[in-house]
């Protein structure tokens, strides 16, 4: 059955547009069908056969979607069961990580990961939001085109290239000059002391932030040109200068959305893997400074997983995989609710 | 005080990219009475009165060119920042714009709190005399605070849009088609609203219902094409105006 | 009373306005100085090291200098060109099913299952393309690591297949049907052909995502120091091979890796760019 429609989809699209003009000039030609009731009624069962086996081809892909997703759950769990069973919750709290002994917590990575994504956030956020607020409402057309795609191609770099870069130009960067700096005026807050090494969360942070700033700006521009342009307005009616306008009519009204890209990039930031790797010195150890080295669950599996030796231990960096993968989907249903909460029945290009 | 609120117009032109929307428009428009600007749409009618807050240049691509004089302000002054102009002129639009993530009050005290005005007893009295003077204080007064500026019902949302842009004490109040998309019961209680602010207020509205404009303004301004055809006493346009083409819109002949 | 003496917007107003909109633009133009740094680096290290080569030659033992990564990019364009034979197809299935199909109930589980696939980090797909396919056939393969991209392909084809279906107006599918012609006949050949610049656009943007995608190989295709045109063994892939080159110790390794890295940039733009190309064409087309 699949071999006959499939067959169509490759023969059926070149021909394309002649076959459709001269079927529809056929179509022309006979107004009444009642003249050729016969002929009608044999197209339609064949016709009626063809949709039905084009629309069974269409649902088997949309099925395969379903498939694909529901087989990444299953093989996650069936493939960690092995420390499923012998950790349990446990799992998510002990911080030993000791493959000679065969015994496996994950809260270092979990800790690592989430650290490292709030630092990216903190530094990303603020340029985003900026950039999609500039690009939106401030900047002149020419510029807007060439600045967005700047913005496009900073996301279209591989993650690995990002690390090379990392490591060759950011690390040293921050072990001369910025580590240095903030050891000095921030040391107070407690999160900047020990050796400046370059590697470590401070560096992760600061790739990962750049790699998620595309996906920020460009949802919050999204979000933002969906705020109506009666609200913009309403407040410049009213006497507001352009930056209390954007206060008050498009950010407040742009908030949740706005929050939802910012999730969405959390979620990016948890699944960053290569560039992390890289530059974040792979030890699975909770310490307060930032300069401190440390892992991710993602980076951790990407050192690790390829020579994983004996059982347990691949099934204790798969079930990392059910715990990275499970942070995602939360973070990114949650996201989708507030983008759609703000933009949902806009027809946002028509508001630009 | 009269002259406070006195608007001329001289050689007014406005543009969208290349299309010329006003052609040299002069006219003077009397304090403290309510003028309506008709014709059919595209006339220009919306351009003009959003050339008198300097709202038309903030579309992408638009011009100005000309002289708009309210009282001792010069609109297109060099030098003459647009924020100060639409403080003193307050603009109600065709679709009522409330912000939906403020309450009620803090709708009404947006334009206050620009200006950085924070005395909170004067604020709620400022408030309150601006909901009572928009004919809604009476269906807000117990949810002021925790009832958001959306949840109200249309004619109510626009009136309280009039509050809004009343509470900054404009010299002028335009309002554009600000009733066109309610039903008639709002409808009346806006134009009832509008006989009663001219008392305060130098009112230009924009409308393309003529029984509106017989009904709530002395003065009647008619476009056509971007042009003026003529400005008058509203029971003059409607009895014997002056131009044929009035006559003709009015008669009901195009449009 | 609001003051009504003063004939100008207070001083202070004034400078914040100023403040945050210079702010705002000094925050625009510092997100492209770290493009311009990479990209700039990336030329500068890698462009010595541009030689016929490095796009011939096996790679050299360690302690020997030239050699190339002919193998890598063979395997790169093995890996992809695999993936998108699992990819597109089905993308472009399911975006036909979202679009045409799927305006209901079980069109939005598929695409909620769609946007969940997008959002799966790529390492995680690795792993279920070792357990599906590695851990079957009992050692790494090119064909592991192309199931991998593949099933990354599949969620961003999709969702441009669906978004440039529903942008044909609606009277041209009503026409073809109104004129007897059938859904599955109206659908090939009167809504796809007049959405393929937009289709196309998404696979060449599928395509430029997952060309340096490096997480979901490591234990996929693994990578091979060797020319490999076998499906089910370890194959080098440009990605993999910087990743290893930029973390040895060596220096002419790591020369290689910028090198690499400026092929692999250069590709994944060139690419952009023509999905610039295509997409332009299809705005003047349909505009």
């Amino acid at each position: 059955m699949p071999a006959l429609p499939q067959d169509r989809v490759s023969s059926g699209s070149p021909p394309e547009t002649p076959a459709g003009g001269a079927s529809s000039g056929a179509g022309y030609n006979q107004p009444q069908q009642l003249s050729s009731s016969a002929k009608t009624r044999f197209r339609t069962s064949s016709s009626a056969l063809a949709d039905g086996a084009f629309r069974a081809l269409v649902v088997a892909c949309a099925l395969a979607v379903l498939a694909i997703v529901g087989l990444i759950l299953f093989e996650l769990i069936t493939q960690s069961r092995l420390s499923l069973h012998k950790f349990g919750l446990s799992f998510l709290r002990k911080t030993i990580w000791d493959p000679v002994v065969e015994d496996f917590g994950a809260l270092p990575f979990i800790y690592g990961t989430v650290v490292s994504s709030l630092v990216a956030l903190i530094i990303a956020v603020p340029l985003s939001v900026g950039t999609a607020l500039f690009l939106t409402e401030i900047c002149p057309r020419q510029i807007r085109a060439v600045l967005s795609v700047c913005v496009e191609l900073l996301a279209g770099i591989p993650s690995v290239i990002y690390g090379l870069w990392g490591i060759f130009v950011l690390v040293p960067f921050m072990r001369y000059y910025v580590e240095p700096f903030l050891a000095r005026y921030f040391a107070w807050t407690g999160l900047f002391g020990g050796p400046k090494i370059g590697f470590g969360m401070l560096a992760a942070g600061t790739v990962i932030a750049i790699m998620i700033l595309p996906i920020i700006a460009s949802i919050s521009r999204e979000v933002i040109v969906a705020v109506p342009r009666q609200q913009r307005e309403a407040a410049l009616a009213l006497g507001a200068t352009k930056w209390e306008m954007l206060r008050i009519a498009v950010l407040r009204n742009a908030r949740p959305g706005i929050m939802g890209a910012v999730i969405l990039g959390l979620g990016r930031a948890f699944g960053e893997t290569m560039a992390v790797t890289m530059v974040i010195g792979n030890r699975g150890e909770i310490a307060r400074s930032l300069f401190a080295p440390g892992d991710t669950l993602a980076s951790v599996i990407a050192n690790q997983f390829a020579e994983a030796t004996g059982d347990v231990y691949l099934s204790a960096l798969v079930e990392m995989g059910l715990v990275l993968f499970a942070l995602t989907l939360v973070v990114n249903a949650l996201a989708g609710l507030l983008v759609w909460s703000v933009t949902r029945g806009m027809p946002a290009r028509s508001l630009a | 005080m009269d002259e406070q609120s006195h608007i001329s117009v001289e050689n007014l032109n406005a543009w969208y990219g290349s299309t010329q929307a006003l052609y040299n428009i002069n006219l003077e428009i009397p304090p403290r009475h309510t003028t309506a600007i008709i014709g059919p749409s595209g006339c220009g009618k919306s351009t003009f009165v959003r050339c008198i807050n300097r709202m038309h240049e903030t579309l992408p691509n638009t011009r100005v060119a000309g002289k708009i004089q309210i009282a001792d302000l010069d609109v297109y002054g060099k030098g003459v920042s647009p924020v100060w102009v639409r403080r003193r002129v307050g603009m109600v639009f065709q679709k009522a714009n409330p912000f939906p993530t403020m309450s009620i009050y803090d709708n009404v005290a947006a334009g206050l709190k620009l200006n950085g005005f924070s005395n909170h007893g004067e604020l709620d009295k400022i408030v309150e005399r601006s909901l009572r003077q928009a004919a809604l204080w009476d269906e807000v007064k117990d949810s002021l605070k925790k009832k958001s500026g959306a949840s109200l019902s249309g004619g109510q949302q626009q009136r309280l849009c009039i509050a809004r842009a009343l509470a900054v004490e404009p010299d002028v109040l335009l309002m554009d088609e600000p009733a066109s998309a309610l039903d008639p019961i709002s409808t009346a209680k806006i134009e009832d609203l509008i006989f009663d602010l001219k008392q305060q207020y130098t009112v230009v509205i924009v409308t393309h219902n003529m029984q509106q404009a017989a009904r709530v303004a002395e003065y009647t301004a008619f476009f056509l094409m971007g042009n003026l055809v003529e400005l008058d006493k509203t029971e003059k346009m409607f009895t014997k105006p002056s131009d044929k083409r009035t006559e003709d819109y009015i008669t009901g002949r195009f449009g | 009373m609001p003051d009504l003496t003063t004939h100008d917007i207070s001083w202070s107003r004034r400078c914040k306005n100023y403040l945050a909109l210079g702010t705002i633009t000094a925050g625009a133009l510092v997100v492209t100085v770290p493009l311009f740094l990479i990209l700039g680096t990336v030329i500068y290290r890698g462009i010595g090291g541009l030689n016929l080569d490095f796009f011939t030659q096996l790679p050299k033992p360690v302690g020997e200098t030239g050699g190339g990564v002919a193998n890598a990019l063979a395997g790169s364009l093995m890996i992809l060109g695999l993936a998108s034979l699992i990819g597109v197809p089905l993308g472009v299935g399911t975006g036909i099913f979202l679009a045409e199909y799927g305006r209901n109930r079980y069109g939005n589980v598929v695409r909620f299952t769609a946007d969940v696939l997008n959002g799966v980090p790529s390492i995680v797909i690795g792993m279920t393309a070792y357990a599906i396919v590695v851990l079957k056939q009992g050692h790494f393969s090119l064909t592991a690591g192309s199931v991998a991209l593949g099933i990354m392909m599949i969620p961003i084809v999709s969702r441009t297949t669906e978004e440039v279906l529903l942008l044909v107006p609606h009277p041209i599918r009503e026409a073809a049907l109104g004129l007897g012609i059938a859904q599955w006949r109206t659908t090939l050949s009167v809504v796809l052909p007049s959405a393929k610049g937009g289709i196309i656009t998404g696979i060449l943007l599928a395509f430029a995502r997952i060309a340096g995608e490096t997480a979901p190989l490591l234990f996929t295709s693994l990578g091979n120091d060797y020319w490999n045109f076998r499906l089910d063994q370890p194959t080098a892939a440009l990605p993999v091979q910087i990743f290893k080159y930029a973390t040895s110790p060596y220096d002419d390794w790591h020369s290689k890796a910028w090198t690499g890295a400026l092929v692999l940039i250069t590709m994944i733009l060139l690419t952009t760019v023509a999905f610039r190309l295509v997409t332009s064409r299809g705005v003047r087309e349909s505009g």
